[in-house]
């Protein structure tokens, strides 16, 4: 019986940020898909609370939440360290952890249509601003020489966004408009754990296509 | 560690659940912080504006030349700055589920409290004190899990959880003043309803929860000023 299980559904990006974890860390694991629509009874007994994926089971225990899942395995597995060691560090990290979590979703975009669209524009352009000017900045990526939680919080920017612009027809990344994402996009993709772990693009486009 | 000495000083209001947080969490480590209040309906201060460009909210922790925001990731910084008198468990799955409960806290619950005083109609109040109840309910098995027995969340001490929730218990008592509901009772949640009396009591959180009375004065002042604002 496998030590860590992942609980999990193609193509999730919340999934995808334990995977890439998981394996940045060089961690073994057993995979178990769920279909959302008929929900399995290990996420039930799991996951009561929220029923979602991913969810994380490391010797029996479960664990929930994808960036908590994350701080859970840097702190039992801190070899290929994915936060800063220094406190304040630390915090600025988790700010931006939490921004992308609160503000980044290019998924729901997928649902918007009409004035919920617009609204929805202007908070993409004012995310992508802030994600730009403030988060990233000068460095190459979030956690500056090389990726770390930041990055891994943010990676939906990576393929998820560019799948959902080419969905609903609106460019929302202009890179003309944001040329360090954009490079930091190039270069997050180009990482051999991430180039090896993203869900195929026209697979990913045919099935949000479909759900709209 | 030299940073450890440097000044501290918070950015707050009296009433913000969030900011209280923050003070608890010092004062569970004996560190000495000035209180700096902000009177939010006069404006935000030049500090804020400056100290929390992205969202301008409080609380901000200002510590040398540091400053952090988001109550969460402050209490965290404190914790791991100033090491005595731990806030967070030790161990890993522990403060996993704690920082479970957290997000929930934060995600659904408290915004399910404050749907309650916004509720238009008796349905939708109703509606949203079910919602209350039912997180109360989750949360109560949640202290037996977690408290193991022992007077907090955080077992022998309050803990990262017990401060995560009991800073609303001061909105909480308001709404069941307004309501007339006794949200923890002694029948669905007779554990919360004892923890939140210790809670209260406990030396590093009495002087900084607002009385309810205070608190209700000033819901009602908020509601006045939402009242009168035309909508465009």
């Amino acid at each position: 019986m496998a030590e860590v299980k992942l609980l999990g559904t193609w193509p999730s990006p919340f999934y995808y940020r334990v995977v890439w974890v998981l394996k940045l860390k060089g961690i073994a694991y057993e995979f178990i898909e769920e279909d959302l629509n008929n929900k399995g009874p290990l996420l039930l007994q799991h996951n009561p609370v929220h029923k979602k994926i991913p969810v994380l089971i490391h010797s029996g225990k479960s664990i929930c939440e994808s960036m908590i899942i994350l701080e859970y395995i840097q702190e039992i597995w801190p070899q290929n360290s994915l936060l800063p060691a220094d406190p304040y560090d630390r915090a600025i990290a988790r700010f931006w952890i939490k921004f992308a979590e609160d503000k980044v979703n290019p998924l729901a975009f997928a649902g918007f249509y009409g004035e919920e669209q617009k609204k929805a524009i202007r908070d993409s352009l004012e995310m992508l601003e802030t994600t730009e000017e403030h988060a990233l900045r000068d460095k190459t990526f979030f956690g500056g020489d090389k990726i770390d939680l930041v990055d891994i919080a943010f990676g939906q920017l990576s393929q998820w966004l560019q799948m959902v612009e080419d969905v609903t027809n609106v460019k929302l990344l202009d890179a003309s408009k944001f040329p360090r994402l954009q490079r930091w996009i190039n270069n997050f993709k180009q990482v051999p754990i991430i180039k090896e772990n993203l869900p195929d693009y026209q697979e990913m486009f045919a099935y949000f296509k479909a759900l709209r | 560690m030299a940073k450890s000495h440097a000044e501290v000083k918070v950015l707050g209001t009296w009433a913000s659940p969030f900011v209280m947080r923050v003070r608890i969490a010092l004062n569970i480590k004996s560190v000495a912080y000035e209180f700096l209040q902000e009177r939010l309906w006069e404006g935000k201060s030049e500090l804020l504006l400056k100290s929390n460009p992205v969202h301008r909210k409080v609380p901000v922790l200002i510590h040398g030349d540091d400053t952090i925001c988001e109550s969460l990731i402050i209490v965290q910084y404190i914790d791991e700055v100033w090491p005595s008198a731990p806030i967070l468990p030790s161990d890993p799955h522990e403060r996993a589920t704690a920082r479970f409960w957290a997000a929930y806290l934060d995600d659904k619950w408290f915004p399910s409290l404050r749907a309650i005083g916004m509720a238009e109609g008796e349905d939708a109040r109703k509606a949203a004190i079910g919602q209350v109840e039912e997180g109360l309910m989750l949360l109560e098995e949640a202290f037996g899990k977690c408290s193991q027995g022992q007077a907090f969340f955080g077992k022998d001490q309050i803990g990262y959880l017990d401060i995560t929730f009991g800073c609303f218990l001061g909105w909480l008592r308001v709404t069941e003043k307004m309501s007339g509901i006794k949200l923890l009772n002694e029948i669905n949640t007779p554990a919360l309803l004892k923890w939140a009396n210790r809670f209260c009591n406990d030396a590093a959180v009495k002087d900084v929860m607002p009385e309810t009375e205070k608190l209700a004065e000033f819901a009602k002042m908020l509601r006045g000023r939402v009242r009168a604002t035309p909508t465009s």
